[in-house]
């Protein structure tokens, strides 16, 4: 009787333990919040972290945005001249890159380079006891450490998104105006004409800034969380970058069924 | 409570996950002493500094810092009591990513409003102090272990503390350094007026350089004393510790089945 409860006592405790930490990290994100007030008031703080967040993901970020710009500009001429219209091949790229993969990437690549970058640098200050030593000193971690590595991160996303939009806006210029023959003026008045500021490019800022306080919050609650060992860092970052990722695709879905709902 | 009483701990209980670890501790420690916590791994020593410091709650008994009951105080009062607190950790826990002039800074850049002047000289006095002014400008990762935990000393007493509280300062180092650390918290102790209360199982450095010593096993107070009434100790805990003796009332093997039952009576299986 006791085997065959096992199996339902695991998945019970297993619950128990995921909804235990949930609320552990709604609790978190509360105390971030409120210790971001400090923070702010030392901004060499976060302009520390806006380096080696944002600054430090610029090449990731600039030759990643340029090739994909340059793969949507082949596919995107492909398509096009099927239907005879490759002079709107500059409205495909903008409009794919500002509404939907310059800020979904940039999140993506942002929370591989810089997410696990902070999750490790948190994780590794917990296991050697530094963020102990910081609360015997009266300063208080969340507001010396985590609070400036998140605003730090949400600062630089959306910056990063629209660089890796332009990148790939430039890229889509290359293959389509440079190589292939495109008008290079049909190539940027098509763009101009069918990129609305508000809905497009707007959208495509909130949802940048969205993905950026989601992946901040995860790196810095991964590392926060982390079992101080080698192996609870090395598990911590893996789940930073695979929570960051799902939570990026899904945040995506959503906003996109709220902001476009032209299409339907 | 005494006024000359600087920690008063009374019927201290704390619980891990339901298992006791701490059962009924009473202390007193008197100002300007230096007090050594012993006993084996486990017994319970660092889970009490960590109850001194307010970073554990204790679930019964209390612990009494000047007339502030730890236990019961709110964060913002345990932040303002740990301003009067200096902690070494067991390995520095220095910054690393700050220079060693930057972490003995950090608390007084923290928690005061002196100029980069003033602050660039209490550094460098405090440096003085433990004998690595000239290492000011390196990194942490480019000292050794007995270097660090100088540097932590320096950090810890940089705001000039009335308690000190260090976590195994001894642990891994070479004889030399031990005797370095060891003299430097008996000086820094008399130098400042602080109270300092090591926890540690170095028994002959602690013997040398300690006012009082209480040994701790299995979260009670099993016996206590000046470092020549631990000397003279007959009783069997103390006689072991003090002359680490394989046989005597702490076991050094971990409980587990006979081993006739084991080996032969088809006990666990690896």
């Amino acid at each position: 009787m006791a085997d065959l409860a096992s199996p339902f006592r695991k998945i019970g405790h297993l619950a128990v333990d995921r909804i235990w930490r949930l609320g552990f990290a709604v609790r978190f994100m509360f105390a971030v919040i409120r210790y971001s007030g400090p923070s702010f008031r030392r901004l060499p703080l976060i302009i520390r972290e806006i380096y080696f967040g944002g600054v430090l993901s610029l090449l990731i970020i600039t030759v990643s945005g340029l090739f994909v710009g340059l793969v949507l500009g082949l596919q995107g001429y492909e398509i096009l001249q099927r239907f005879g219209s490759t002079e709107a091949l500059g409205t495909l790229v903008a409009l794919s890159l500002t509404r939907e993969l310059g800020p979904v990437l940039a999140a993506i690549f942002f929370a591989s380079r810089a997410g696990s970058s902070v999750t490790a640098e948190i994780g590794l200050m917990k296991a050697t006891e530094q963020l102990k030593a910081m609360d015997m000193m009266a300063v208080n971690p969340i507001a010396r450490v985590v609070a400036p590595r998140f605003w730090g991160g949400v600062i630089s996303m959306p910056f990063l998104a629209a660089l890796f939009s332009a990148m790939g806006v430039l890229g889509g210029w290359l293959i389509g105006v440079v190589f292939i023959g495109v008008d290079d003026g049909a190539y940027w008045s098509q763009m101009q004409s069918g990129v609305d500021f508000r809905y497009d490019i707007w959208n495509g800022v909130v949802k940048s800034f969205v993905f950026g306080i989601a992946v901040s919050l995860i790196a810095v609650f991964e590392g926060y969380d982390s079992v101080p060992t080698a192996e609870g860092v090395s598990r911590a970052i893996t789940r930073t970058v695979v929570t960051s990722v799902l939570t990026v695709l899904a945040l995506d879905f959503v906003l996109t069924s709220f902001m476009f709902r032209g299409a339907s | 409570m005494s006024d000359d009483i600087l920690v008063d701990i009374e019927e201290l209980h704390f619980n891990y996950d339901g298992r006791p670890v701490l059962q009924g501790i009473n202390m007193k420690i008197r100002r300007g002493q230096v007090v050594a916590i012993m006993g084996g791994s486990g017994c319970g020593k660092t889970t009490l500094l960590r109850c001194i410091g307010g970073q554990l709650k204790p679930t019964g008994g209390m612990v009494r810092l000047e007339k502030h009951r730890v236990c019961n105080m709110s964060h913002t009062e345990l932040y303002d009591l740990r301003r009067k607190m200096g902690m070494l950790f067991q390995f520095g826990a220095l910054f690393t990513d700050i220079s060693v002039f930057d972490n003995v800074a950090f608390p007084l850049r923290e928690h005061t409003d002196l100029s980069e002047a003033m602050i660039r000289d209490l550094v460098l006095m405090k440096l003085e102090a433990v004998g690595l002014r000239g290492a000011h400008a390196l990194m942490p990762g480019e000292l050794s272990g007995g270097m660090a935990r100088r540097v932590a000393l320096a950090r810890a007493v940089a705001l000039d503390p009335m308690l000190v509280m260090y976590d195994e300062p001894f642990a891994g180092l070479d004889p030399i350094a031990l005797g370095v650390i060891g003299q430097l918290i008996r000086k820094l102790n008399d130098a400042l007026g602080a109270t300092s209360i090591m926890v540690t199982h170095d028994v002959h450095e602690s013997l040398a350089i300690v006012d009082y010593i209480y040994f701790v096993s299995q979260g009670r107070i099993v016996a206590e004393g000046t470092p020549d009434e631990i000397r003279a100790s007959e009783d069997p805990f103390v006689h072991q510790f003090v002359h680490a003796e394989v046989d005597g009332p702490v076991h050094f093997d971990y409980p587990a089945p006979s081993v006739v039952k084991e080996f032969l009576g088809g006990g666990a299986r690896g």
